[in-house]
């Protein structure tokens, strides 16, 4: 770098490789093939795609609200890590969904012109914690969220579609940090000083009723046998994982009922809470002011 | 806040001692050696930097908010992805700048201290609100372009620590005004709209960038002092007349015009001439009275008094598991 | 100076500070790159991999708490400590000074 002329050092530098990751230099699935496999149903891999692919987004924006939020530095970094990283994995997940639903839409049209009942994300991905500052629930949100989303993407990797098993490897790298990152923070709350550990209880216990509903089936899951990961297979090692988490750091797995959806139908469905239609808005505002915009 | 060290308690005497210290820092940096955090420095050396470096960190700390108050609207994915990164980036930037101050004996919370309860103060320009996704794009041109005009010489800054911390920011920084002036390629390439919102946007961001490079030369009493001991290496005019001058053709390349009548290449002096600046807006900012002063140190104090019971949880933790060993 | 006591804990500061070492690549040492603070040391390992390696992987990180560094430093201009080995006091706010008191 040059240190006498700031406009050499500006137009020196190439060194893509550090820049925001997460924004896709690096493409996770070259040599990976493309095409659909054989027998499956284009609108069924597109709606399985979507599901996971939102799932990471609408979590990733609750994490983006987050920023400058923090309550450290430290921890200012590590939310934008891994709200970066889950971008990056709903980004590639929707263009799949695109692909496989060959209609000609892009990651973006999925994210910016789908209506809210259009979204097939868990509802747990939903909820907002930045307006009330709440720490502890947005680590219950993420302890929760990726224990569950790791077990999964564990075994997505063996999955009969190339694209996705090569997604969830990606994925599994990235998501074992985030569960560890929500995991040491449940710890250090949870046996931390008392209000720290009544914030983290009531924290778990408020979401709960969510955590139901990621693991019901679903009659996309159903029809795509080999390609899509049965969500009821992943109970025993969530659950697993929970207590140990939550043995270490001196707290109660809360025992809940799920919360009900409406005539049976959630977020998978595209039944949603009331928070998502402020999400969608927010989220999808310069778009829809700019239909024919590029960006 | 204690900004040098105690006494010795081995019976030196300081007063005898210091003219030969003084002497040594004075050959350090004549000789254009760095200056390391144990040398001894004149105290004013120590202040100057630590008010300077503060300030800095402060500046990138208090940048992430214009910004990120775009990230959950960005219009495509992609664009999303790289403003996380970039508001990420200037959370690290603060963080190694905070680090280099800490060498000097400053202490991080102190400084946060002294940043919400408005004893220090951060760049003018981030008092300035962000009104649409085109200023996302300007803000890496104009403000991060002014922002490595200022910083680039500073990587050669005396001392060692804070020269090192900027040789990392300022190759991240190049990158950061690069994809703000790709944004605005994008945009000008695309419709009406988009155009006209480059060039408002523009219009906004022009004389707050310039008044980024801090009052006229005759107007910085510190200047002198700044350079002799190589903290400084340019003078604000001669940054900002460089600025002017790389900034031109770049704008001339995108298809805006920049808001100046009087801009126009002088051939005798080989650059730009442009118009006065409006040095009473630049002291009212300066003197709280900007646009976003007041939200913004507001947003920065709230996020850290509600951190404070999760900063004292873990610390707790950290004592409880420190004793069990 | 009876008062003076560098061995207490640093009061101001809910987190200690940690200075972190990188090793970027097989066959180099492990190299000063910055601090940063952390309520204990698995945190500090997880900031240190976060800020100064972007979570790089196959890269090694060292950390240790600032004041538990002991130091030479022949060529520093110290008079403070000169010319015994001493701790890393580079952080004088760690002695508890008054604002009030003028140049000590």
């Amino acid at each position: 770098m040059s240190f006498d002329n700031a406009y050499e050092a500006v137009s020196e530098a190439n060194d893509e490789a550090r820049w925001a990751f997460g924004t896709g230099f690096e493409d996770p699935l070259s040599g990976v093939d493309t095409s659909l496999p054989s027998g499956v149903d284009g609108d069924d891999l597109a709606a399985y795609c979507l599901m996971l692919g939102d799932d990471a987004l609408i979590m990733s924006h609750r994490l983006q609200q987050w920023c400058t939020r923090a309550p450290e530095l430290e921890d200012e970094v590590a939310l934008a890590n891994i709200g970066l990283d889950l971008l990056g994995q709903a980004r590639l997940l929707l263009t799949r969904a695109a692909k496989a639903e060959g209609s000609g839409r892009s990651e973006d049209s999925l994210a910016s012109f789908r209506d809210e009942h259009e979204f097939r994300n868990v509802r747990l991905a939903e909820l907002s914690t930045h307006d009330t500052a709440d720490f502890a629930g947005v680590i219950a949100q993420l302890l929760v969220f990726s224990t569950w989303r790791l077990a999964l993407l564990q075994r997505l990797t063996d999955s009969r579609d190339p694209v996705l098993a090569a997604i969830a490897a990606k994925g599994v790298k990235e998501v074992t940090y985030h569960r560890d990152y929500a995991a040491q923070w449940t710890v250090r709350l949870g046996d931390g000083t008392d209000y720290s550990h009544q914030r983290m209880q009531s924290a778990l216990d408020d979401l709960w009723p969510y955590v139901g509903e990621l693991f019901e089936s679903h009659s996309v899951v159903e029809r795509l046998p080999d390609i899509a990961v049965e969500p009821s297979e992943l109970r025993v090692e969530f659950d697993d994982v929970l207590t140990q988490v939550c043995s270490a750091a001196t707290l109660t797995v809360p025992d809940a009922p799920a919360r009900a959806g409406v005539s049976g139908r959630t977020g998978r469905d595209g039944v949603h809470t009331e928070a998502m239609g402020y999400l969608l808005s927010e989220m999808q505002s310069v778009a829809r002011a700019h239909p024919e915009a590029t960006w | 806040m204690t900004l040098r060290p105690p006494p010795t308690p081995h019976g030196a005497h300081p007063e005898t001692t210091t003219e030969p210290l003084e002497a040594h820092f004075e050959h350090t940096i004549e000789a254009d050696q760095r200056i390391e955090p144990r040398d001894w420095v004149p105290e004013k050396y120590r202040a100057t930097l630590i008010r300077q470096i503060a300030q800095h960190a402060h500046s990138e700390i208090i940048g992430m908010q214009p910004e990120g108050n775009w990230i959950t609207r960005a219009p495509s994915l992609r664009r999303k992805a790289i403003l996380l990164a970039k508001v990420q980036d200037e959370a690290g930037h603060g963080l190694y700048l905070y680090s280099a101050a800490e060498t000097l004996g400053a202490d991080r919370r102190d400084l946060t201290e002294r940043l919400i309860s408005g004893k220090q103060k951060y760049s003018s320009i981030f008092n300035y609100p962000t009104l649409t996704f085109a200023d996302v794009g300007v803000i890496g041109w104009l403000v991060d372009g002014a922002a490595i005009c200022n910083q680039v010489p500073l990587c050669r800054c005396s001392y060692g620590p804070y020269a090192r911390g900027m040789i990392r920011i300022c190759k991240e920084e190049s990158f950061h005004q690069r994809q703000g002036y790709e944004l605005l390629m994008t945009m000008m390439r695309g419709t009406d709209a988009q155009r006209e919102m480059v060039q408002e946007s523009t219009n906004r961001w022009w004389w707050p960038s310039l008044m980024m490079f801090g009052p006229p030369d005759g107007d910085s009493p510190n200047t002198a002092q700044s350079m002799s001991w190589k903290i400084k290496r340019h003078t604000n005019d001669e940054l900002r007349q460089r600025f002017v001058d790389m900034t031109v053709p770049q704008a001339e390349a995108l298809g805006v015009t920049l808001p100046d009548p009087d801009l126009r290449w002088n051939a005798e002096r080989a650059s730009y001439d442009f118009g006065e600046i409006d040095w009473s807006e630049f002291k009212e900012v300066l003197r709280g009275n900007g646009p976003c002063n007041a939200q913004r140190v507001a947003h920065r104090k709230r996020a850290h008094d509600e951190g404070a019971w999760v900063r004292e949880a873990a610390a707790a933790y950290a004592r409880k598991h420190r004793e069990a060993v | 100076m009876s008062e003076m006591q560098p061995e207490m804990e640093p009061v101001k500061h809910e987190w200690p500070l940690y200075e972190v070492f990188v090793r970027s690549k097989r066959g180099l040492n492990h190299v000063h790159v910055g601090s940063l603070h952390a309520a204990d040391d698995e945190m500090a390992i997880r900031h240190a991999r976060d800020l100064y390696t972007r979570r790089n992987e196959g890269v090694s990180i060292w950390v240790v708490k600032a004041a538990d560094i002991t130091a030479s430093s022949p060529d520093e201009k110290d008079p403070f400590f000169a010319p015994s080995a001493d701790k890393v006091y580079r952080h004088p706010t760690f002695y508890d000074i008054p604002d009030n008191v003028p140049h000590m």
